[in-house]
């Protein structure tokens, strides 16, 4: 199996187990067809018991993975004429993020998204899709332009985080992204975000405010990663798994929090599984989504997009 | 300075006795300055505004010490004080934590917010409380501060935000970081309707807070030394595997960075609202 996880081994074992058998059988020319049925058979049953019981931290695992399809394995399959821009105009051009016009079935829209990297070398361009105030700041441009030329914006989310340097810091990286979330509350476009991998925190929501917020599967967001609030709140980093637990991380809480519309579904065993099916799942569901918001005027949009987060919160008031 | 009258030399050895710790300080008697460690009566800290009288370091201020500071008679007509806290996530420890702090603090949350006079000019004020949960934003305070923003957008008033924050509320998970989009979507608006919005940034202000609604004041203005930014200083130091200078995102360090417009010492900072308010007022047939 491609790059599996370690709560998949049983699978792998098993599937071996089956291979195994099968050359043996027509190595020596035995008949071995009702006992490889029968292991088939307990090889669907496992697969299901494996993926249905799979824990959120299983899932941030699934969300890091190495092999997860990236922005721009999604761009190369669910858009054409993809060309990308460059450069916020202000300091320099940031690759934790990537950005351009594209066509969605024929549509001009703009796309932004983070961008991790492939490998080790890739993932150092990438800054491991962790954005300097640049990154924020060329999505904005591209947005921006997108509103002016009355573009639909497809935001894809899946990062760390923004990056926490020094650097980073002396250029202002939480102005870059509290301007984020006040121009994108008022893009007079349809904005569609999916969350395809690690929603981290701040540098996630910088391109996540949308008319509809969609998240795949196996894909968390959180307002700090698990990992950071164990070793604040119990001050010991390893136990994130219990703190990816406690924060409720996943797409199907995100759901019942009402933080996103859909969850998109994800092929057995994560996305990097098929990520031309994977794609397809995607481009489907925003197509749907865009179809709705494009009956919409700006201002509609604009509302629309401002009362979705304007409701979001818990609160209480005292009896006494 | 006096010191310099008397010889350091000690006659004769110290020798520590282990009852040391009852030397110190009386509880609320004397101050001493987390910065210098100068000590002085709490009286006189109180008198010249929490600010250190030998390093000028500004002692932080609850949300209630700084109300007494800036309005009008200290008065403020406060909006949805009881609004409080759920545990939407049942996260371990949660709930107690809340009881705790609002029994440390003597309030109810994070966020002070209400409407006032600075100078006799209207406006819509919230405070940040560090004393609470060391400031962090949840539900409520993003809650309060929306209501605050709606508030001044609709009276045509202007909206004076005072911010002091760890960062966002992990305990409420996902819904701390969409106060983030909620407040920054209010000040959009605000901002589109003509509305002005000072955001005064005091000592610390970190995470969320900063990465929406305090760095996005049409003026923003620091306290001396409070230090402002996204990611903590030992967060980034574990990052970059470098020491960060002493001033790393300071006040003064914001400000030759270009971050943020002023720095105004806290017996300055009322006068200095008053002047901008004036500025911005508007006038009964003027045009604009």
């Amino acid at each position: 199996m491609k790059g599996e996880m370690p709560f998949e081994r049983p699978l792998v074992e098993l599937r071996q187990k089956i291979d195994e058998l099968k050359t043996f059988s027509q190595e020596r020319d035995i008949d071995f067809t009702d006992e490889i049925a029968r292991l088939e058979e307990r090889y669907k049953k496992l697969e299901e018991e494996v993926y249905s019981g799979i824990t959120p931290a299983q899932r941030m695992q699934l969300a890091r993975h190495a092999q997860r399809p990236t922005t721009l394995d999604y761009i190369q399959h669910i858009f054409t004429d993809f060309i990308e821009f460059h450069g916020d105009r202000l300091f320099g051009d940031d690759l934790a993020v990537v950005g351009g016009i594209a066509k969605l079935n024929g549509v001009p829209v703009t796309v932004v998204g983070h961008q991790k990297g492939k490998d080790t070398k890739d993932n150092i361009v990438r800054n491991f899709g962790m954005p300097h105030p640049e990154g924020f700041r060329k999505a904005l441009r591209l947005m921006k332009q997108a509103d002016k030329f009355r573009r639909p914006v497809i935001a894809f989310v899946d990062t760390p985080g923004a990056y926490p340097g020094s650097a980073a810091e002396e250029r202002g990286q939480s102005e870059a992204i509290a301007r984020n979330l006040f121009e994108m509350s008022n893009l007079g476009v349809p904005v569609i975000c999916i969350v395809i991998g690690e929603g981290g925190s701040g540098g996630a929501l910088a391109l996540g405010v949308g008319n509809r917020v969609l998240m795949l599967e196996n894909a968390i967001y959180s307002v700090i990663s698990p990992n950071g609030a164990a070793s604040i709140l119990w001050k010991d980093a390893s136990k994130a798994d219990q703190a990816a637990e406690a924060m409720r991380i996943t797409a199907k809480d995100m759901l019942d929090f009402e933080v996103i519309e859909e969850v998109i579904p994800e092929p057995k065993g994560g996305a990097h599984r098929d990520v031309e099916g994977q794609a397809r799942f995607i481009k489907e569901a925003v197509w749907r989504h865009l179809e709705e918001l494009r009956q919409m005027t700006p201002d509609q949009l604009r509302e629309d997009r401002y009362y979705k987060f304007r409701k979001i919160g818990k609160f209480t008031y005292i009896t006494r | 300075m006096l010191k310099d009258w008397f010889p350091n030399k000690r006659k004769y050895a110290t020798i520590p006795s282990p009852n040391s710790k009852q030397r110190d300080i009386p509880e609320g008697i004397m101050n001493k300055c987390p910065k210098c460690g100068h000590i002085q009566l709490s009286k006189e800290v109180e008198k010249n505004l929490k600010v250190c009288s030998s390093c000028g370091y500004h002692l932080k201020l609850s949300a209630r010490e700084r109300i007494e500071l800036l309005m009008d008679e200290g008065r403020l007509f406060e909006f949805e004080a009881d609004m409080i806290s759920e545990d939407p996530l049942n996260f371990p420890g949660y709930q107690a934590k809340i009881e705790q702090q609002q029994a440390k603090s003597g309030l109810l949350e994070g966020v002070i917010t209400g409407e006032g006079t600075i100078g006799g000019y209207p406006a819509v004020v919230a405070v940040m409380s560090f004393d609470f949960f060391t400031g962090s934003m949840g539900s409520v305070v993003g809650e309060k501060i929306t209501r605050a923003i709606e508030l001044a957008t609709q009276k045509k008033y202007p909206i004076i935000i005072v911010s002091t924050s760890g960062g966002a509320r992990m305990q409420e998970s996902i819904l701390s970081l969409m106060q983030m989009a909620k407040t920054s979507a209010a000040l959009e608006r605000h901002s589109a309707q003509g509305g002005l919005y000072i955001s005064v940034l005091t000592d610390p202000t970190y995470g969320g807070v900063p990465a929406s609604f305090a760095m996005l004041g049409d003026i923003i203005i620091a306290e001396p030394g409070a230090r402002v930014g996204f990611a903590g200083p030992v967060v980034i130091e574990q990052t970059i595997r470098q020491k960060l200078p002493n001033d790393f995102q300071t006040a003064e360090f914001n400000l030759s960075h270009g971050q943020i417009d002023k720095v105004v010492h806290r017996k300055d900072l009322k006068p200095t609202l008053v002047q901008l308010l004036d500025m911005h007022a508007v006038k009964e047939g003027a045009n604009r």
